[in-house]
Formats: structure tokens, sequence, C-alpha cells
């Protein structure tokens, strides 16, 4: 139905296009009420994203944020609220780190080691939240917040000397990594390394996509997220299918913070990346849930973020870029909802003109269709 | 058994039983149960010689520190009672406090109780446009007012506070107090009480004693509301036709009830509350405002809800229970929390003892191994490390979730979008 | 035959053989997207009489009380009350006016106490403390309702909620009450005695609007009746002169389509057999209480009863969505008592469910993804963990041609269907993967007449190749004319059987209402002129 198909493009579309604009007009009466130019703090960032360098770092950092948004994706899908992805990639990142620095296996086994290790620690995580739920009927969204604030105390607590951690100077870490769990970087000469987990990234989102649209299982989820009651008619075990996903998306969400870990700082320390879990939940919600839409959005996030530390120094506040993530999200939770139902009433007109003109597929009698429902 | 999902399901004949009865707990049985917890404090408090566990200023802190929870909670039923969820209690808290602490250190206190309440209630207006008009998951949007609110102050807060004496990016000057008010005759008696160390009743002088010492006016606001709360939903036609929103908003529009005006004022006045827990944080529990000072309040005072049923009297219960915890990690809490574990362990065998009676014998097996555990670990450690006390409001909260989520009834709406003229 | 007006309407205000106008819409039309729900209504109801508005499912019955109540407003066309022309905007208009609703759907909270339910929205009349408390119990007396005002709504039965919706409605001084199917969920003694409650209404000067589908109810209680069909006003009756087979013709312009079927088809194999099943509430009450019955290849078992009465959780059981505390299941020589709902339905159970918005379809999903829906597992739908797209779509494209599901295509979402069609997606898609056992549950529920007559011809011709249905439906015609075998299901137990050959709808309601057990004979009763029997075309005329 090609009427349709042109439709659904424009309705995909419309939604982010409308949110992002509305963003950003909302930024920019920010900066106007805070005295500063609207348009010159965009302009600057825009400009930023030309250097290779500044490039280089949008799609390392990009890398995580788009594993990190997928896990959450995977519970949107099935109507769960994993907001601890947070705390999962943190432990997972850690428990890696210390399993690097202790098995010194060689790199064939070392490397997945550690990712099993992060997958393990992130799944187990999110595992609690599941199991609660599943069992005690625990909303999840309190429970992986509460799991977030204990993991915090729990990475304090194994930094101890006496625990996992080394001191070096005033940061707390977990000790140099051996080598053969390295993972080497694409050089792209003066700008930088491009993590090699960026790979992993990508496989990941590929892998998304066939899982939940090509295979059984994945059918399986999206019906159960769709419709609950549906989907246990239709043979899903709703306990399973919720545990099966909230396992799920802490595996992926384990594995966040590999990219940096196992290609950079080889070690877990204080200057750990924090926060890319809670800022993959409003990737995620901007993609919606869809892997190429999250890759957008998460090199849009990356773009933010890396741009807006030159701000300081033409005499803006960085900040604005978090303002304008809070609004991006807020905008985009509205404008989505709203194409949505505007789309599906468009569609159910379209089909009620169709039908009374006659379009109908395959049919060839004309008694027409009694009126209302 | 499927649960209803939308509106219009809500509103089939109920075919369903009743939660298993018992799903009320009449107030004598109530103030057993809390008379047996006080008095297995006090004997855990005499074996262990931990008196911090039950003194007066321990008290005084916990209800201080139950006050935000309890704010956020009440704010998190006025919300859901209507039908709408609230994750954003956390972020209208947050904005609590900045505007509170902004309107406080120029204006005086009370004028930044007032900003701080405006602040929250202006959250709370956001969550109900895009909630109420735009028909977005009420969680979805509950988490994006969080994202905003967090960034919001964290770009404001340097503007207003950077540059002033006492303030910095992070952190706002300081505020004046709202002024304490302590029972003169009563306050020392218990306090003398207390001191004695008697079995329960200096445990008894304790509790009270916390609540007549030292505290802030905004406190006993706090307090007040709960009962106002209560008396507005339960016993006034405008709380008839909110709560009506939340159980079935489809038979509540036939009858003439603007539901979208309802939902409106529930949700803005979730906010204000949940504003006022964050100035309460910012001008009486610190006098300024420092980021992250929430730290997951928010969260907890919705526990706080559930574990109180959604009535205001099971909240505050939740929320004293919840500030306890939290004044442990703020009062020294090491040798405290381990003597706490003692109390765990017993609870945990009290619990094996009940489960076996009503035979359900393989979780009274598991409790009773979790509760050796757990009395293994007090018997075997001297001190708690720092870490466990900081985790600890957060570990108690899963634990009472866990426990009590099975009995509970929330409003029938709760949580499902509505549209008006979507009934058949 | 005579008496049937068609589409007069006197000038407003005027009364009409001599009695005041309580109510007259004139040229009513509602337009929605795509659908013209009311065309040109008009409808006159005389103060202190029973007026009923009859038309089948989808005929815009509902739409046009809808705007009477003030919950639509119309496009076109006037409203007027006892003879002032008057325009709703909510319904808080209306009722000032006096115009009552009692809904088909229940409009009570179930967390409310009656009290609470009642003043809701009122509570300016009498308060919502103890002045509405008597004021209520005042009402219940006065009409004999029973109602208590202090019972939680939950703990209420169906008629019981009926009760309270109609109070509801009195409690608000209403002069003109509008009753929406309201014997949908009664059994045939409990409509009698809602009649019964009319008449008296009736003789206090109120005048009630009676919307229904049931033509014997109606002509048993109605001073007048208003056809609409297709969304129009098609004529006006008066009952004593009207026989309900001039009424059906009306009301579906054509020959009624007729349930019943020929010759039986029922072999000896037993294919699904089910042996004291039982299930027990939280509280101990028994849903299922020792349900034992056979259905053999060929043979369509039909379940009658009250909603309410263990059939949701019979089919709950049946399909593995429930599991019974004690009793088996068997599916041909395997017993499948413990099989997860994949596994049945794998095997050969087919489920058309009883509330296909929730338990048959994903709305907002294209219909191929629905047609997938249930047999993820089983070709063409799928090939091992992989997903067929391509041959879920061609079967779907085959599927909507063989049951006639009208549609532009396939890739429209689920919600843009009307009920018949996604009732026929669902049949075509149960069907499709050749079930031993179909449980259909109430499967022409809110589906129009067409849709109804291939559903039921699909069903029939299924059971000629030897598959084995259990029926549950509230249709009693439906029941009678499509089963060989015919049980009763009370409280949780089978507590009766009868020959669908010979028994008539009320002998069935006996039992439905627990007054009568065991084996029911049908007993002849001498046919009278203006025999009001409950059926439009009973089987039993055609066999005599």
């Amino acid at each position: 139905m090609k009427k349709f198909d042109k439709e659904r493009v424009l309705l995909a579309v419309a939604g982010p296009v409308i949110a992002l604009a509305v963003a950003f007009v909302l930024s920019a009466i920010v900066l106007i009420a805070s005295g500063k130019n609207p348009v010159e703090p965009f302009a600057l960032m825009f400009e930023q994203a030309g250097f290779s360098d500044i490039q280089v770092l949008i799609v390392n950092q990009a890398s995580m944020y788009y594993i990190a948004a997928l896990a959450v994706a995977i519970g949107f899908r099935m109507n769960l609220f994993n907001i601890g992805v947070d705390g999962q990639y943190q432990l997972a990142a850690m428990m890696a780190a210390v399993v690097g620095a202790h098995a010194n296996l060689p790199a064939a086994l070392q490397v997945p080691l550690l990712l099993l290790t992060a997958v393990f620690t992130g799944a187990f995580w999110s595992g609690i939240a599941g199991v609660l739920k599943v069992t005690r009927g625990v909303s999840e969204v309190v429970a992986t917040i509460m799991l977030n604030a204990i993991a915090t105390s729990l990475i304090v607590y194994m930094w101890k000397p006496d625990v996992f951690g080394v001191k070096v100077g005033n940061n707390n870490t977990t000790g140099e990594m051996h080598e053969s769990g390295w993972i080497p970087g694409i050089d792209m000469g003066a700008a930088g390394e491009i993590y090699g987990l960026v790979i992993l990234a990508v496989l990941l989102g590929i892998g998304y996509w066939i899982v939940l649209n090509r295979t059984r299982f994945g059918f399986d989820l999206r019906a159960s997220g769709a419709s609950e009651s549906a989907a246990a008619a239709s043979g899903v075990s709703p306990k399973r299918m919720v545990l099966t996903a909230m396992l799920l998306s802490g595996a992926i969400a384990g594995l966040a913070g590999l990219p940096i870990l196992l290609g950079d700082t080889h070690t877990y320390s204080l200057n750990f990346p924090t926060g890319i879990g809670f800022l993959g939940i409003g990737i995620a919600l901007l993609g919606r849930n869809s892997p190429v839409g999250i890759a957008f959005a998460a090199l849009l996030w990356a773009w933010l973020d890396k741009a807006s530390p030159e701000l300081d120094f033409h005499g803006y506040d960085k900040e604005i870029a978090v303002i304008m993530q809070g609004l991006i999200v807020l905008s985009v939770v509205v404008s989505y909802e709203a194409v949505r139902e505007w789309g599906l009433r468009r569609q159910q007109r379209r089909v009620g003109a169709e039908l009374a003109a006659g379009h109908v597929l395959g049919a060839n009698n004309t008694t027409k269709e009694v009126a209302g429902r | 058994m499927t649960a209803p999902t939308t509106a219009t399901d809500v509103n089939q004949p109920s075919l369903e039983h009743a939660p298993p009865a018992g799903r009320r707990m009449s107030w004598p049985v109530l103030c057993l149960v809390i008379a047996g917890a006080l008095a297995l404090t006090s004997l855990v408090r005499l074996i262990t010689g931990a008196d911090g566990i039950t003194n007066v200023s321990q008290m005084s802190t916990a209800l201080q520190l139950a006050v935000p929870i309890g704010l956020a909670g009440l704010g998190g039923l006025w919300a859901e009672r209507a039908g709408v969820v609230n994750i954003g209690l956390e972020g209208m808290m947050i904005l609590g406090t900045w505007f509170g602490a902004w309107a406080g250190f120029q204006w005086g206190p009370w004028t930044g109780v007032l900003v701080g309440l405006i602040g929250g209630a202006l959250g709370g207006l956001l969550h109900a446009i895009v909630t109420v008009t735009f028909n977005v998951n009420h969680i979805v949007s509950g988490v994006a007012i969080n994202i905003l609110a967090l960034g919001a102050t964290r770009y404001l807060a340097p503007l207003a506070f950077e540059g002033r004496s006492g303030g910095s990016a992070k952190q706002s000057p300081a505020v004046d107090s709202l002024g304490h008010f302590t029972v003169p005759g009563l306050s020392d008696g218990l306090s003398d009480l207390n001191d004695k160390g008697w079995f329960f009743v200096s445990d008894v002088a304790g509790l009270l004693g916390g609540l007549v010492t030292n505290v802030s006016w905004l406190t006993l606001i706090a307090v007040a509301l709960v009962p106002a709360t209560w008396w507005i939903l339960w016993r006034t036609a405008f709380g008839l036709r909110l709560r009506s929103c939340g159980e079935n908003p489809i038979a509540a529009e036939s009858l003439g009830v603007n539901v979208y005006k309802y939902k409106y004022l529930a949700v803005i006045i979730s906010g204000a509350l949940a504003g006022l827990g964050g100035v309460f944080l910012s001008i009486v529990a610190n006098p300024f405002y420092l980021e992250g000072q929430t730290s997951g309040r928010g969260y907890i005072g919705l526990a706080a809800m559930i574990f109180g049923n959604w009535m205001p009297g099971g909240l505050a219960i939740g929320a004293g229970l919840f500030g306890y915890t939290d004044s442990l990690n703020l009062r020294g809490g090491s040798a405290n929390v381990h003597a706490l574990l003692l109390l765990g362990a017993l609870l945990l065998v009290i619990g094996a003892i009940w489960l076996a009676v009503r035979k359900k014998y393989v979780n009274a097996v598991i409790t009773l191994v979790v509760g050796a555990l757990v009395f293994a670990w007090y018997a075997g450690t001297n001190e708690v490390p720092n870490q466990v006390v900081s985790a600890t409001p957060y570990v108690i909260t899963l634990v009472v979730l866990a426990l009590s989520a099975q009995r509970l009834r929330m409003p029938k709406a709760d949580g499902m979008p509505y549209r008006k003229g979507q009934g058949k | 035959m005579c008496v049937i007006n068609a589409s007069s309407s006197p000038p407003a205000g005027a009364a009409v053989h001599g009695q005041a106008t309580a109510v007259e819409l004139a040229g009513i039309t509602k337009r929605f997207p795509g659908v013209v729900a009311n065309h040109d209504i008009h409808l006159t109801v005389r103060k202190g009489t029973v007026h009923a508005l009859v038309g089948e499912n989808g005929a815009g019955k509902s739409t046009l009380m809808k705007i009477l109540y003030g919950m639509q407003k119309p496009d076109e066309g006037t409203i007027a009350i006892h003879g002032e022309k008057v325009s709703f905007s909510s319904p808080a208009d209306a009722i000032v006016r006096g115009i009552g609703m009692v809904h088909q759907h229940f409009m009570l909270a179930d967390n409310l106490t009656v009290l609470e339910n009642v003043v809701l929205g009122s509570e300016k009349l009498y308060g919502i403390g103890a002045k509405a408390r008597r004021k209520i119990k005042e009402l219940s007396e006065r009409y004999g309702l029973g109602v208590r005002p202090d019972v939680l709504v939950e703990e209420l039965g169906v008629a019981a909620r009926q009760r309270v919706e109609i109070l509801k409605v009195l409690y608000r001084g209403a002069t003109t009450l509008i009753l929406d199917e309201p014997t949908a969920v009664l059994v045939p003694q409990e409509v009698d005695a809602l009649f019964d409650n009319l008449r008296e209404l009736k003789a206090e000067g109120l005048s009630v609007i009676f919307i229904s589908h049931k033509l014997g109810e109606v002509l048993s209680v109605a001073d007048e009746i208003t056809v609409i069909r297709r969304g129009t006003t098609v004529g006006t009756a008066v009952p004593a002169e009207t026989t309900p087979r001039q009424l059906a013709e009306l009301m579906v312009g054509s020959e009624l389509p007729t349930p019943e079927t020929a010759e039986s088809t029922v072999t000896d194999r037993p294919v699904i057999a089910v042996d004291k099943l039982r299930l027990a509430a939280p509280g101990g009450k028994a849903l299922l209480d020792d349900i034992s019955f056979t259905i053999h290849e060929g043979e369509v078992l039909g379940i009658a009863g009250v909603e309410g009465n263990g059939q949701t959780e019979l089919v709950d059981a049946l399909i593995g969505l429930r599991h019974a505390d004690s009793g088996v299941i068997r599916l041909a020589d395997q017993e499948i008592t413990s099989w997860a709902t994949r596994k049945r339905r794998e095997q050969g159970i087919g489920y058309i469910p009883e509330d296909r918005h929730r338990h048959g379809l994903l709305l907002e999903a294209p219909l191929w993804e629905n047609r997938i829906l249930g047999h993820v597992t089983e070709r063409p739908n799928a090939k091992g963990v992989w997903l067929d797209p391509k041959g879920a779509q061609e079967d779907t494209r085959r599927i909507v041609t063989e049951y006639d599901v009208r549609t532009p295509g396939i890739d429209v979402t689920a919600a843009s269907l009307s009920g018949g069609n996604q009732q026929k997606l669902i049949v075509g898609r149960e069907m499709s993967h050749k079930p031993r056992f179909l449980i259909a549950a109430h499967p022409t529920r809110g589906v129009d007449v067409g849709a109804q007559a291939a559903i039921w011809d699909h069903i029939r011709e299924a059971r000629r190749e030897g598959l084995a249905v259990l029926l549950i439906s509230a249709d009693l015609d439906e029941l009678i004319g499509l089963s060989d075998t015919l049980r009763v299901i009370y409280d949780g137990k089978l507590v009766a059987d009868a020959d669908p050959a010979t028994i008539t709808p009320e002998e069935l309601g006996t039992a439905m209402t627990g007054a009568a057990e065991g084996h029911l004979e049908h007993e002849e009763t001498p046919e009278t002129p203006a025999d009001a029997s409950t059926s439009a075309e009973s089987p039993e005329d055609e066999a005599r």
C-alpha cells in the first residue's frame, strides 16, 4: 500500500523533527532570558563538530551512549522501565576491570572473559529488580533506582584498598588491567583513536534489530509490550518474558562502559564516566527504540556533550547543553505521542474512507459497511 | 486474570474477587505491631548497648528526615489518587530545593518556602500538561521531568549563586532558619526518662522526645498535612471527585465531573508537596541548596506511599520508617547499624515462625536461613562498613516493597491513559 | 400488519395521541471519521411510557443516546425536552434537564461505596453524608431496588449493580430514563423483575427509553417501538399490533439468518475430555466445581449461563491461562492439564476469545502481525526460530479473501477495522491452523449481522470436517441454533443439560438462574397469537 508507506515515513520523521525544533526554540528562550545571545552557542557547537579530534571524541562517546540506550530500549519495548542502566554499567565495568587486573589469560580468552563478566554483572544487577517484579510485584522503576544507589555504595566499598582498590595518588582505582585485555583502537592520526569496541556497538544494534523483528522471541517480546493480555493468550508466559527482558536489558547495559574501559582507561577509577545510563534513557526515547533512531540520537547527545566545553571559553555556560538535553527529552515524548495519536486517527479515517469507496482487498460484494461500531 | 489496561477496561462489571481479607489492618492490631517492634528494638538496645538507636536526638533526626520523604510520598498520593503516576517527584523536589534556597537567602526563609512550593508546583504543572493533555506515558513523562529539573538547576545554580558569599556553582549561600520549638517541660522530662535506659519505657520516651524537641515549624506543617490530606480526600466533595478520577474516570465523566481539571489540580498539588519536601531539605535540614541534595528521596517517598497502601496514615508510618534508616546513615551509623543487624535477624526469625504457622514452609525455611546469615554477620563483626550504612535506606526500601507489594490496592485507574469521550 | 409509520414526525411539542411529549429528537445527524453513525433520525417519546429503540449491533442506537445524554453533540438536528428546544454540551446539562442514562457498561467505581458512587458529581443535591444516605434509602424503598449505601460496589453482583445505576439516575431527579441494553447481562427471570421496576417508574409518570436488539423482550414491555437501521429511523410500531417477525425484518431489511443446523455431524471419537475440574478463588469459593464433559469430533457443545458463573474460568483453564487446582483435561489421548498455553495452541486448540481487544489482537500492529499472534511458532509464520514475514503476509491476504475481511490492505492496523471484521480475521487465523478443538467464547458479540452469519457458516463447515467446538455465548438463539449438546453452567457447576432441538430460551433461563437442574425437558405450550417467544425465529417454529 504505497499511500500508507509514504505516510508512515512522514509520521516517523515528523515526531523527532518537531521535537528538536521545539527544543531548540526553548533553549534559545532560556539563553535570551539569561541575557545571552541565543544563536551564538549553537553556532559555536556546530563549528566544533567540524574538527576531526572532536569528531573522534563524539564517535567514542556515542558508542557508549548507544549501547546504554539499546539496553533501555529493550526494556521500553516490553513496557518495562530499566532506570538502573546507570548502576548496571558501572558495576559491570568495575567487575570487568577487577577481573582484568587479576586474570591474565591470552587475549583470545581474556577479552571474551571480560565481556562475559560485564554481561553477567549487568544482568545480575537488573535481574534482582526483575525477580522482585515477577515474584513480589515490586515496580521495576523504584527497584532499579534503589539498586542504582546501592551499586554506588557497593562500588565505593570495593574501592577500599583491602578489597579491590589500588590507590593512585588521590584516585581510587582498581589497578591496571593486564594488556591482554586491552583492545586496540582505530588510529585516526592526529585526531586520535576510535575505540575498537565501537564495532561491538554496531553489532549490538544489528543484533537488536534482527532479534526483535526477525525472531519468534522478538515477536513475543514486542507483543508482550503492546498488550500483555493478548500476548499471554497467545502463549507467552508473562513472568518469564518480564524476567528475560530485564536480564537482557541488564546484560547489554553491562557492556556500555567497556569501550572506554578496554580501549582507553584500562582501570575503573574516579575518573570513569558516570551518568551514561541516565542519558541513555533520553537517547532511547528520542531514538524511538529503533536502532537507527538511537544511533542518530546518540550522536546528537555526544555532540552536545563534546562540543559544549568550548562554550565556557566564550562567556557561556556549558550547562546549556544539559538543559537542551532535558528539553529535547520532554519535547520528544510529547511530540511522539501527539504524532502517534494523530497518525492512528488519520489511518482509521482513511481506512473508513477507503472501505466506503469500495477499495477492499480481494472482495467482490458491494454491501456497505454498517454504520458505527 | 488479566488486569485492565485502559480506562475503558476499568468499566466492565468486575468479576474479580477482592484481595485477601485483612488488607486493612485494624487500629488495635496496628498499635500492637508497633508496640511489639518497639519492644524488640528496646531489647536489642539492651543487649548491644547501642544507645544511639533510640535516643532522643536519633529520633529527632529521624523525624526531620522523615519529613521530606513523607512530603514526597504525599505528593505521590495526591497524584495517584487521581490516576496519574508521578515518578517526577524527585525532579519536583529538586526544583523545590533550588527555588527555596534561591528565594530564601535573598528574602527570608518563609518566602523561600513559598517560592519553593511554587517551583515544585510548576514541575507538577508540566507533568500534568504532558500526561493529561498529551497523554504521554506517565512514567516516561516523570523520567523526562527528572532529567529536565536536574539540567535546569545545574544551569541556574552557577548563574544565581556563584559570586555570592558562601555560594558556588553547586551550592547556595546559607538561608536563615525558620525557627524551632521545643515543648519545655515535656522535652526535658522525656529526655531524662530516655537517659535512664529502662526497657521499653525509655525507648518510647526517646520516640516521643524526638517529636517535641527542636522541631521546626515546617515539620509541624508537614505533619499536619497528613490528616489534612485524609480529611480533604475522604470527607469532602472535592476529594471524592478527585478519587473517582483515579478509580473510574469514565464513570466520573459520565456524571459530569471534569476529569481533566481534577487530574491537573491533583498533579499540581502533588508537585507543590514534593517542592515543599525539597524546601525542607534546603532550608531546614541543611540551610542551603546543594547539588544532589535529594539523593533519591523522591523515589523513597513513592515507596512510602506504596507501603502505606495509598493512604495518608500508612504513608506517614512508612515515611517514619524510612526517615529512621536515613537518620542512622547520618548520625555515626556504624555501631547503630551493627546493632540493628541483630534486630533484623530477630525479625527474620519471627517472620520465619509466622510463615511456618501459616504452612508456607519453603518461605519459612528461606527466611530462617537469611536470618541466620544476618545473625552470623552480626556476631562475626564488630562494626559495619560505612558503605553498608549509606546503602541501608535503599536496601530497606527494597525489602519493604518486596514484603508489602502483594497485599495492596492501588487506585484502579492509576496510570491509565484517559481521553474524554472514550467511554461506551 | 399496520401501524408501522415510516419516519413521520409530529410538530415539536405537540401532544401525540393526547399525551405530552417527554423527549423529541428531530433530524439528528452525526458523523465520525469515515462513518455516518446517525442520519436524519426522528424519535418521539411520550411522557409516562416505555419507548423501545431497536436495531441491530452497529445500527447507531448508542450514538443517538450519547447525543441525548450530552456525551456527544449532533452535527445536525434538534433535541426538545418537554417541548423546549435544548442543546447539551455535557452530561451535566442533560442531567439538569431530567435525563438519566443507565449505561450498558456500568459506570461504577469498584473501590468506592454505593453512596460515593451515587453522589459523585451531584454532591450539592444532598451532600455526601447522612442526608444523602437517607435519600438513597428512601429511593431504594420507593422503587423496590434493595440498595445498601455503604457497601463497596465491587462486592455487588451484576443485577445489583444495575439497580445502583438506576438509583443513581433517580437520585438526580431524572424524569426520562435511558436504559442501554439493560438485559444483556440478565437472565430471563431477572429481566422480568427489571420490567416490573420499569412499570412502577412508568406509573409515577416517568418516561423510559429502552434500547435493545432483543425483540421478544421489547414486545413484552414497550408501549411504542422505534426501529433504527444503518443509522436512520425506518419506522415506529405499536407492539400490540406487530409480530416479532415484522419487527425483525424492519430491523435487518431482509431474512434473518438462522444459526440452526440440519444434520448431525457428531461422531463418537472424543477430542476433548474434562474430568472433575476444580478451581478455587483465593478466598475459597469454588469457581469451577467438578466440571466434567466430553466433546467429540464434529460436535458443538454449547454452554449457557449468566456471566460470572465460571465460564471465563473454564475457558482460561482450557486454554492454559490458569491452571486448575485439580482435575484432568485430555486432548484426544494426551493429558494436557499441565501444559502451557503455547503448547496447547500448537497442538491444535484454537481460541476465539471473549474480549478480542484484550486477548485476541494487537490493536496497533498491522494485520499480518496479528495473523502471527497466537501461532508464532508455526508455519507459515515462522521457520525455526526465524519469523517469516513474507509467508505471514501472503497467508494474511489469503485469509482476508477467504473470510471476507473488509480492509484495504494487510498493513493496516487492527484498530482500523470494525468489530465484525476483526472477529472474522481472528476466526480465519484460528481455522487456518486446522484446530482439532475450538474454544469459541461469545464469537459473535458486538459483530454485525453479516459477519455473524459468516462466522456461523465457518463454524458449521469446520464442524462437518470433524472439529470439536466449545461454544460459550450469552445469545441463547446462537447457542440453541449451533449446538449439538447443550449444558448450563451455574455457580461453577454444570447443573443441567438440554436438547437444543426442542428447548426454549425461557427453559434454559430457568436453569441459568439455578432454579432448575438435571435434564431439561421441553414442555409443549399451546400456541397463542401474540406468543412472545424470546427469539425472532425459534427452531421449533421450523420443526413444527
